[in-house]
């Protein structure tokens, strides 16, 4: 019974048969899934699975149809009356605080220099004294390896820096949930590896992340659970082991093709 | 006359044309983006109302403009509003070039990424913090190049406040013209057109400039 609590206490998200369709299309048709701090949670499955729209509607960008979605134990979302019903305003934003996300297309700020980006939204948002913003943003660039880009504008950074740089710009708000949406399908194949690497240093500082990826070897070395969707389901989850040997045709015929 | 004197009452007109030029700035500038919003506003009497007020305005001579804004409080009101000429020219432009910059407002705006949009609210900023922190300054950039043009097309347009019989610099240059039978204070009009919009163009060039520090 203790261990029950303890363990629930350690939910950091919860989702209940979330639902999403667009014009009729069903893209999500009944996702649950729970993770608990710390964890590192890999999705992957063929392009159209729903993964990205997961990820959209439980960072919010999206509004679900149905379901249960909430951030320790706080609601976001539920279900009245057969409608989905969103907390108040001020109770988002808080929950907002909760998780940071990061974009397969960066979507860093062009106008604002790499420390502007990363520093503003803690200032402006978090009202953080300027200074102490500054300095938890060059441990940051320090940790990302990027000390010497604080004053580089975006346009003059590779891909792989603008990722980094965009890393940083979420951590700067201290989530308790990473998110992040394809990261490394918009860089060249060996800018990729330096994106990797950050976020398995993340993995190894214990932060909890949901990696839409379809980096199979990389999901396979990082994660404590891999959820393989498809058709709008999950169609199986489990340990990398057990994904990776899984029985399950599709799964199988999916990950083959990385493979090969 | 002299050519100083002509100079001299140039000059003047000069001094009326720049305040038209500079108030209907002041005042068409924010308007246009409020204009733009409704254009842009997800309440379909608002966006309608938008679209017919651009399109009137678009549509429509500058200087009927001018003497509609001028008269309509007499015939409409019976009001006889004294010293109302050079307000009354004000807002005339500023509402006429409101529409053309809420236009150009609106391709700028239309044209960010919706990651931008994302992004900042992901981050947590607020609707006013994402406009105006992040997006207008964009926005701004990209549509430099056309305010430019309009602002040049606005130093002309000034002109026209001459059907109201406003002492700007053409109306100035016209009765020297007519009185002394020449066409030489038209022409030195002309010249100050000229280099009134040159420094606009060089001002509005350092403004780009000064952009120019990110892509």
């Amino acid at each position: 019974m203790r261990g029950n609590m303890e363990r629930d206490s350690n939910i950091l998200l919860e989702i209940n048969h979330m639902r999403k369709g667009f014009d009729g299309l069903h893209v999500l048709k009944d996702i649950s899934l729970s993770v608990r701090e710390g964890e590192v949670i890999s999705i992957i499955g063929p392009s159209g699975s729903g993964k990205s729209t997961l990820l959209r509607c439980a960072t919010m960008l999206e509004t679900m149809d149905g379901g249960e979605l909430s951030y320790l134990s706080e609601k976001a979302a539920w279900e009245e009356d057969g409608r989905c019903v969103y907390a108040p305003k001020n109770k988002l934003k808080e929950i907002h605080k909760h998780f940071g996300l990061v974009f397969q297309n960066f979507n860093l700020f062009p106008h604002y220099s790499v420390m502007k980006n990363i520093i503003d939204a803690p200032v402006s948002v978090d009202r953080i004294p300027k200074k102490e913003a500054i300095e938890r943003a060059e441990k940051l660039l320090l940790q990302l390896g990027l000390s010497d880009k604080a004053d580089a504008y975006p346009y003059q950074l590779s891909g792989g820096q603008q990722q980094r740089v965009s890393i940083a710009r979420a951590l700067a708000l201290q989530p308790k949930i990473l998110f992040f949406d394809e990261p490394t399908s918009a860089l060249d194949p060996e800018l990729t590896g330096e994106v990797l690497k950050v976020i398995k240093q993340l993995a190894s500082e214990q932060m909890t992340m949901i990696i839409v990826t379809h980096e199979m070897q990389f999901a396979r070395e990082l994660s404590d659970r891999i959820i393989f969707m498809e058709q709008g389901l999950i169609q199986a989850e489990g340990s990398p082991e057990e994904i990776f040997a899984s029985d399950n045709e599709r799964v199988r015929e999916f990950i083959g093709k990385f493979q090969s | 006359m002299s050519i100083a004197t002509m100079l001299m009452q140039l000059g003047k007109g000069m001094i009326s044309t720049a305040e038209i030029f500079f108030l209907t700035l002041l005042f068409s500038l924010p308007l246009g983006l409020l204009v733009s919003f409704g254009r842009m506003s997800k309440n379909g009497l608002v966006r309608g109302i938008s679209k017919f007020y651009i399109s009137i305005m678009r549509g429509t001579p500058l200087m009927l403009q001018l003497l509609v804004v001028y008269f309509a409080p007499y015939y409409l009101f019976g009001l006889n509003l004294r010293g109302y000429r050079f307000p009354a020219i004000i807002l005339a432009f500023s509402i006429n070039y409101a529409a053309y910059f809420a236009e150009i407002y609106r391709g700028g705006i239309e044209s960010m990424a919706v990651g931008q949009y994302e992004a900042a609210k992901v981050l947590g900023y607020n609707k006013f913090q994402t406009f105006f922190k992040i997006i207008l300054p964009q926005v701004i950039k990209r549509i430099l190049p056309s305010i430019t043009n309009e602002t040049i097309t606005l130093v002309k347009d000034t002109s026209l406040a001459f059907v109201l019989a406003q002492a700007e610099m053409f109306t100035m240059a016209k009765q020297i013209a007519a009185k002394d039978t020449s066409m030489m204070p038209l022409m030195v009009a002309g010249l100050f057109y000229y280099l009134f919009n040159f420094l606009v163009a060089f001002v509005m060039e350092r403004i780009e400039k000064s952009m120019s520090y990110y892509r």
